[in-house]
């Protein structure tokens, strides 16, 4: 296991300089001249000068990358723009905790729904319950993230009035974002599962447990489940992903002032630093939750090896 | 061997419904087993075959209750195993096992050869602790010849043939009566198949075993059978004992069967190869009359119409054929009619 950790560890290395280098060349490949939007638009040449050579844009490309993952070690990712604050007391100061918060629990959303549906699903395949839960599943991974925020801000919060429209303060306003981030991810697990479980279902092994007198119950949740779930967790893994992706809308559609918006606001205001701090700290996160599923995955499947 | 069966099976039907349209309505059936009735006496090994699709395995099945037949009875050790609630067809089960064809599918690859081996044992009761437990499954593995050390690994970390070892050993491990062996020498290479059958014969000779073995093997089934079942789209056609089958078969398609060993002596390629024309028909619609008569060389115009019986040709042999209905016949005798 822990030549395991290791390994697995040291793969990380050549993903991070895939991601600190496409962040960093993002700068370079942005239209314009970032020491000209940085200095404003009303600066004159001296002054667009001064500033390049601030920013050290005048030195060798490989110098410069060198330079952005030192500080970005250290904790240093330039300056906002927008704001003149340090990017990493823009993101870690609360933004990124909210966002966290949001994917947390839309992922907790997505496996207890996306599991206990497929579940359902499987073990009574073709009944009424198994074809309403897939149809249902369908739509869940159809929807539009946006769309499916609107209309559930349309009748839950405007015609019902059970839940604010915006903000972040409550669980009352974490319900309707969690549901809008999550339903992908449920519709996803609950197919996933439900097609692994099948599967599993048919292999002699399953026969072997009824065989030997085990009862249904455990049949299903020990026999069959267990290793129906290998492919589910790697789901998991990726749906982490697209819900940090999916945040950007659903925080949005929300108002919630988490890194997502963030990102939204900087592009808009042509705030680099920004965005590059905030797509790097993303990355990351992703890489990180990654790592942890690999670890999962190798706990409940001994098969795995990385060779 | 006693009188009274220790298995008896009688008009067994396992029908699967086809679900349809968009309500999933129930549109048809595959008829895999319909209407078969035969015995297992104590002690004795009785083997099922055909061709793939015949129902054999099918049958293997509804008999265990791992899947629920559509009617029949299956009276075992005295009572109907059918007529048994969820809860005391579990305690049953002890007398009872199976082993499955795929050594590599019917090992749970989560679980170490040890917790495979005592989970069944803590179900059915057999050992008060675990150290109790652990000597019985340690002495059960060395029976089939897995060694004390390998106890704790899990089932991708021996090789098929070892994997069925472990497989027999968590079917002795509950003491059954009955051990139904669904294929179970196909999926492994010839010489492991050799090695496997007699261990089977032998374990049989120590504890009293009766097998329903079910295979599609002819050469498997003569090494190791007492009785053989033949079985064609869903139904019986011939019960004989090993030896009239294999010197006088009587039904038809159980010479065509025969007649497609291959055969290692070049003497006797001379023999007449007796090959099928078309597909087994599909059991959703099986032929009227005599199922196999679709391809029967010796098709006669009452064939399509009346089902012929199960009748004794002679003593310890039943044909399913119109031909034979008034005793054995000698084929070299009969035309060919088409």
């Amino acid at each position: 296991m822990l030549t395991f950790l290791i390994r697995r560890f040291l793969q990380i290395i050549p993903v991070m300089i895939g991601v600190t280098l496409a962040v960093f060349l993002l700068m370079h490949l942005i239209p314009g001249d970032p020491a000209q939007i940085m200095a404003g638009e009303k600066a004159d040449e001296a002054q667009v000068e001064q500033m390049r050579e601030n920013l050290g844009l005048n030195d060798p490309l490989h110098e410069q990358y060198l330079r952005y993952v030192g500080n970005a070690i250290q904790g240093d990712l330039g300056t906002s723009i927008r704001t003149n604050r340090p990017v990493v007391n823009e993101i870690f100061d609360s933004r990124i905790w909210i966002t966290m918060e949001l994917a947390f629990w839309g992922t907790v959303l997505a496996v207890v729904f996306g599991l206990i549906a497929g579940i359902i699903s499987a073990t009574r395949k073709y009944s009424f319950a198994d074809v309403s839960l897939m149809v249902v599943a369908l739509f869940g991974m159809s929807m539009p993230n946006f769309w499916l925020g609107i209309m559930l801000i349309y009748f839950f919060s405007v015609n019902l009035g059970w839940f604010p429209i915006v903000g972040w303060d409550s669980w009352k306003h974490m319900v309707l974002p969690v549901i809008t981030i999550g339903s992908g991810g449920a519709a996803i697990i609950a197919r996933m599962t439900r097609s692994s479980m099948l599967e599993v279902l048919d292999n002699d092994y399953i026969r072997t447990a009824h065989a030997k007198g085990v009862s249904e119950r455990l049949v299903i949740y020990k026999h069959a489940l267990r290793n129906a779930l290998i492919p589910v967790v790697t789901v998991v893994g990726l749906q982490f992903g697209t819900l940090l992706g999916g945040a950007v809308i659903t925080e949005t559609v929300f108002a919630v002032n988490g890194i997502g918006r963030l990102v939204i606001d900087a592009i808009k205001a042509r705030d680099f630093p920004m965005v590059q701090g905030a797509i790097l700290v993303c990355a990351v996160a992703f890489v990180f939750v990654n790592f942890l599923v690999d670890i999962a995955y190798r706990l409940i499947n001994k098969r795995i090896d990385l060779n | 061997m006693s009188k009274q069966p220790l298995l008896e099976v009688k008009n067994l039907k396992q029908y699967f419904p086809i679900k349809g349209g968009i309500l999933g309505r129930t549109v048809n059936h595959v008829k895999a087993v319909d209407d078969i009735s035969f015995e297992v006496y104590e002690g004795e090994t009785v083997s099922i075959v055909g061709e793939s699709g015949c129902g054999k395995s099918t049958t293997g099945r509804a008999i265990l209750r791992l899947d629920e037949p559509t009617s029949g009875e299956v009276n075992f050790d005295g009572g109907n195993l059918l007529s048994l609630s969820k809860s005391k067809m579990r305690e049953k089960r002890k007398d009872l096992q199976i082993i499955f064809q795929d050594p590599y599918a019917s090992l749970n690859p989560r679980q170490t050869v040890s917790q495979i081996i005592d989970e069944v044992l803590k179900i059915q009761k057999i050992g008060t602790s675990s150290k109790e437990r652990r000597e019985r499954i340690i002495s059960l593995l060395e029976t089939v010849g897995i060694g004390s050390h390998q106890v704790d690994r899990y089932p991708h970390e021996f090789s098929g043939g070892q994997r069925q070892r472990i497989g027999i050993a968590r079917a002795l491990s509950v003491n059954p009566k009955l051990i139904i062996c669904d294929e179970a020498v196909s999926a492994l290479d010839v010489s492991i198949q050799a090695q496997v059958l007699n261990l089977l014969k032998e374990l049989q000779r120590k504890f009293q075993l009766t097998y329903l073995f079910i295979s599609h093997d002819l050469g498997v089934v003569r090494h190791i059978s007492d009785r053989i079942i033949v079985m064609y789209l869903g139904k019986i056609v011939e019960i004989s004992d090993t030896q009239s089958l294999f010197e006088n078969p009587q039904h038809p398609y159980t010479r065509a069967l025969l007649s497609a060993i291959p055969s290692m002596n070049f003497e006797e390629e001379k023999r007449e190869r007796i090959i099928l024309k078309g597909d087994v028909p599909s059991p959703i619609d099986p032929p009227k009359g005599c199922r196999f008569h679709s391809r029967c060389p010796y098709k006669m115009e009452r064939c399509a119409t009346e089902e012929p019986v199960l009748n004794s040709v002679s003593n310890g042999q039943k044909v399913a054929c119109h031909l034979t209905e008034k005793g054995a016949v000698d084929y070299t005798k009969i035309l060919v009619n088409n």
